[in-house]
């Protein structure tokens, strides 16, 4: 087993193999997960919001799908990553409450999954693997020996994707 | 130029605290007439706390506790979030029922039951905050859920997060005879009203 290396809310790390990349109890959040097919490096961002340029106070790259995607990207091709190699699985973006009202800000986990996927395209980077929306929390782990992501949640199981 | 809570000066996190005190002790009023029962309160602990710690706060991202969420609007806007651990949650199930059920699993009316013991204690604790300040506030229906704390915190983080990085948080402890029921009451303010809440009580 690889060492854990935690990633909490707004906040990205890449790492060598066989080192596990994990992030606990996401909610509306949404944890994406990159790896290099050959070489096995493997990066998580938790982004909390999706697009940078609707928000004002926008500094921490991470918070956002965007900038959050393209920085882990960077980071990753910084270590030895190839990006015609890299492909992507993504978890999270439930909707918590059931609030009755439908406006934008409150439907913030499926508009995080939509920004998530469009950045992913944009990127040209495929996406083989997702588990997203529901009403329930979810806690992630990044497994970079093997490309694969287990998720857990409380009460309705957990799955490998 | 808006005030952060991470800028409040000690005077300003009295005041807050007092509020706290108040409106807390108010609360825990209106829930002992509501199951009739003698309810005792520790004097609430009042923070102010990083997004980031919130979770560990309610025993870890990934434990299980009820959520209670409220929207705040009228002459300050934010929401409210009351977390309480699934243990605490059945104990407070149990006095409004007359139950002595010890299983975490609730059923719909059990849940509808834990939304009202919330509702009651966010709308005591809002209307001695408005009567203080003499503020118009008013508080959103309950939203519920039960499910890992990580995951409902993230909600206002999202919500009011966008701003700042700090809620003001208070940690009620409640007893009655030896059953013990801990809550966090998370008071979450957007940017322009803590401003206005300070303002309104002089220690701006």
């Amino acid at each position: 087993m690889g060492e854990i290396v935690k990633v909490g809310m707004a906040d990205m790390s890449c790492v060598y193999p066989p080192k596990i990349l994990v992030t606990l109890g996401l909610g509306s959040c949404v944890g994406v997960c990159l790896y290099d097919r050959e070489n096995k490096i493997s990066g998580m961002v938790h982004i909390m919001l999706p697009y940078s340029h609707q928000i004002k106070n926008n500094s921490n790259l991470a918070k956002f799908a965007d900038t959050g995607i393209n920085k882990l990207l960077e980071d990753m091709i910084k270590i030895g990553a190839i990006k015609s190699r890299i492909v992507s699985k993504v978890a999270g973006g439930a909707q918590m409450f059931n609030f009755n009202d439908s406006s934008d800000i409150m439907r913030i986990g499926s508009r995080n999954v939509q920004a998530v996927k469009e950045t992913l395209k944009l990127l040209n980077i495929p996406l083989i693997a997702e588990d997203t929306g529901g009403s329930y929390g979810r806690t992630i782990e990044f497994y970079s020996e093997t490309g694969m992501l287990l998720v857990k949640t409380i009460g309705h199981g957990s799955k490998w994707i | 130029m808006a005030i952060s809570i991470s800028d409040l000066n000690s005077e300003q996190i009295d005041v807050l605290k007092e509020i706290g005190n108040i409106g807390a002790g108010n609360a825990i009023t209106a829930l002992s007439k509501m199951v009739s029962k003698r309810i005792d309160m520790r004097v609430p602990v009042v923070n102010i706390a990083e997004f980031k710690e919130v979770a560990e706060i309610a025993g870890g991202p990934e434990t299980l506790v009820s959520g209670i969420y409220f929207n705040v609007s009228g002459d300050i806007n934010g929401c409210i979030m009351f977390l309480i651990d699934s243990k605490s949650s059945r104990t407070l199930v149990n006095w409004l029922m007359g139950k002595k059920d010890t299983n975490v699993d609730f059923d719909e009316i059990e849940i509808s039951a834990l939304k009202e013991v919330g509702n009651i204690l966010a709308s005591s604790y809002i209307s001695s905050i408005s009567t203080l300040t003499g503020l118009k506030i008013t508080v959103s229906v309950p939203f519920i859920a039960i499910d890992m704390a990580g995951a409902i915190m993230s909600v206002p983080v999202i919500l009011f997060g966008q701003v700042g990085d700090h809620v003001l948080l208070i940690e009620t402890d409640f007893l009655e005879g030896t059953n013990h029921v801990k809550g966090n009451f998370f008071l979450i303010p957007d940017e322009k009203s803590f401003e206005i809440l300070l303002k309104s009580l002089g220690v701006i």
